[in-house]
């Protein structure tokens, strides 16, 4: 009898393990799969074939500019830029509980945006230092929205309404300098209100991908912990995770990645605060959310840039496209809040 | 079977600027079910959390085997010492089985696989509280009894000697409270746990306790058996309520009939030991 429902427990976990393979298998697939479609579909049609061997680098004739400079950078981007933007935005929802907890609704967007259009128009910076500045930007507001909504402890609808606050302050900013610097062409200022991976080089993936192997590892190297606070600040604690070490680390992680993101492509608009739970419902029964928000980051900015290249009537920056679709879902929440009663 | 030794020594705690516990001591006997009652904003909860290191204390020591608790690894201590609070989160459509596994977490480290040992603690843990036959469902969709004893299996897959709970039957029925307060003393009759509980029905307190304490402004007002402690001078002092302490026919231990100022038609007057239609006063 005990050995009948020990094998019933084993089985359950395997189980579980074995759906959230599935997940994360499915979610990949559908990540490369986009990739590869925007790689070969775009104004005009490459053969798969071709496109892999403008990857290997051999020379082929015209696909060698489309693929290899117009596509094959922009998709490279986007897949960064939404693994940053879904893994930095969940690991604040996951850490405050609170789907409205994300970065790009707290002003740590806005903040990372504020620093880095500052040194380029002000301080004519470019490079890996815009990345440094917007970082140190955003860790500086993260610390300031958590300040200012700290009284005994934070409570996450108080932060929530302080950093959006603080998230309009910084618009107003981003907006003030954009206005002063006239030389500024229209589509990079459209770049730093919405975010857009048009322009995109690959030279600029490489410190992204760094910053998001530092980060992103720092983060998952504290997946166990962050997955214990979805248990309340008190149970997770009672479990052995020291609660104020954690959130410190998974606040300078979430950051770095969202700022090293934001300098590089933009604030593309709600990807943060889509990723996760999008991620969750595919989830579904508990597993961790942290690289299917990732994942689905990825697959979130692909598919919206795709759409605003190629299949609406004129084209569009990518963060145009995941603010239309984010927007509703930031009404539902309200709404839902609303009706709940308070407690967001 | 347990054997650690719990003691808090002078020990002052609270929040921000308000302290809460103004140097309380004491010992919780190893191996004992402990109850800790007491009038709202006396430190019960304060007490939970500081002995379990959610607050650092301000003065004196919480000690585990004469350690201090707040210098010790958290995951030790966590190996030894679980805490239910009061309101913990299920995470969105996780299931029983999922929620109860993670009290496994202070056995387990990023790298380590999940072991037998794991399983069965979990097994047991869902064995113990009758839980096995939910394992595979959402705990959102469960019973407020039903879940107070998946969160109960949690805290039991951790299996730690000393288990705290805080509150462990508010918003249960009277049925599920019961149900709750059987189960804990059956773990501690089984397994030897060492049982810290708060509890509000002074009643149920001094049914299930062996131990029972009762705290005022911050301090131990008196503490020892149930019919030490639950008595009418007690609940007068602690409580600032008139009553009158008989003997449960049913447990034999001391049961608390309070006294308003309304319905009072079977008061005993003290002089004849008659009921007396006259109002009590203080």
């Amino acid at each position: 009898m005990q050995n009948a429902t020990i094998d019933v427990v084993i089985a359950n976990r395997r189980e579980r393990v074995r759906r959230y393979a599935v997940v994360l298998a499915g979610l990949l697939a559908l990540v490369v799969a986009i990739f590869a479609v925007t790689l070969s579909i775009g104004k005009t049609i490459t053969p798969p074939g071709e496109v892999l061997r403008v990857l290997l680098g051999e020379p082929v004739p015209g696909a060698d500019f489309s693929v290899g400079q117009l596509r094959l950078p922009r998709a490279v981007m986007s897949v960064l830029a939404g693994l940053c933007f879904g893994l930095g935005g969940v690991a604040f929802q996951v850490m405050l509980r609170n789907p409205l907890a994300s970065p790009d609704i707290i002003g740590i967007t806005s903040g990372a945006g504020a620093a880095a259009v500052f040194a380029i128009v002000v301080l004519s910076m470019s490079g890996p230092m815009v990345s440094v500045f917007a970082i140190v930007a955003g860790l500086g507001v993260a610390m300031l929205v958590y300040g200012l909504s700290f009284r005994n402890g934070v409570a996450g609808t108080r932060l929530i309404l302080v950093g959006i606050g603080v998230s309009a302050m910084l618009q107003s900013v981003i907006a003030y300098i954009l206005q002063s610097a006239p030389a500024w062409s229209l589509q990079e200022a459209m770049r730093w209100l919405t975010g857009s991976v048009n322009g995109a080089q690959l030279d600029q993936a490489l410190p992204l991908l760094s910053a998001l192997l530092v980060f992103g590892g720092l983060l998952l190297s504290r997946s166990r912990d962050l997955d214990a606070l979805r248990l309340g600040d008190d149970m997770a604690a009672a479990l052995g995770t020291r609660v104020a070490q954690t959130r410190m680390l998974v606040i300078i992680a979430a950051v770095g990645l969202i700022a090293s993101a934001t300098a590089a492509t933009g604030p593309i608009a709600f990807v943060a605060f889509l990723s996760g739970p999008i991620a969750g419902r595919i989830v579904k029964n508990g597993g961790s959310p942290l690289i299917p928000s990732a994942l689905t980051g990825a697959a979130l900015v692909l598919a919206a840039d795709y759409i605003g290249q190629h299949l609406l009537p004129g084209r569009y920056p990518v963060g145009v496209v995941t603010g239309a679709l984010g927007a509703p879902y930031l009404i539902y929440l309200i709404i839902r809040v609303n009706r709940i009663g308070g407690t967001l | 079977m347990t054997d650690h030794l719990l003691v808090a020594s002078g020990l002052s705690a609270g929040y921000d600027n308000t302290e809460i516990l103004h140097g309380l001591d004491l010992t919780v006997p190893p191996g004992k079910i402990t109850v800790i009652v007491g009038a709202n904003a006396c430190g019960k909860s304060t007490f939970l959390r500081t002995i379990s290191r959610l607050i650092v204390p301000t003065a004196g020591q919480a000690l585990l085997d004469g350690k201090s608790i707040h210098r010790m690894p958290s995951r030790d201590l966590a190996r030894t010492l679980g805490l239910l609070p009061q309101s913990p989160i299920a995470p969105e459509g996780i299931t029983v089985a999922d929620l109860v596994s993670r009290g496994r977490h202070p056995h387990q480290s990023l790298f380590s696989r999940w072991t037998r040992q794991d399983d069965e603690a979990v097994d047991s843990a869902l064995s113990a509280t009758k839980t096995f036959d939910l394992a595979e469902r959402p705990v959102d969709e469960l019973s407020g009894g039903q879940r107070q004893r998946v969160w109960i299996a949690m805290a039991l897959a951790q299996q730690t000697d000393i288990l705290l709970l805080d509150e462990p039957t508010t918003f249960l029925d009277i049925n599920h409270q019961i149900e709750v307060l059987d189960l804990l003393t059956d773990l501690n009759h089984t397994r030897g746990t060492t049982v810290v509980m708060v509890l509000h029905d002074l009643n149920l307190a001094a049914r299930y306790a062996d131990h029972l304490v009762a705290l005022a402004s911050g301090r131990v007002h008196i503490s020892g058996t149930p019919e030490e402690v639950l008595t009418e001078e007690t609940v007068r002092q602690v409580f600032g309520l008139e009553n009158r302490v008989i003997t449960d026919p049913i447990s034999g231990r001391p049961i608390m009939l309070p006294i308003g100022r309304h319905r009072m038609a079977a008061v005993i007057d003290d002089e004849t030991g008659r009921p007396s239609q006259q109002e009590k006063r203080a």
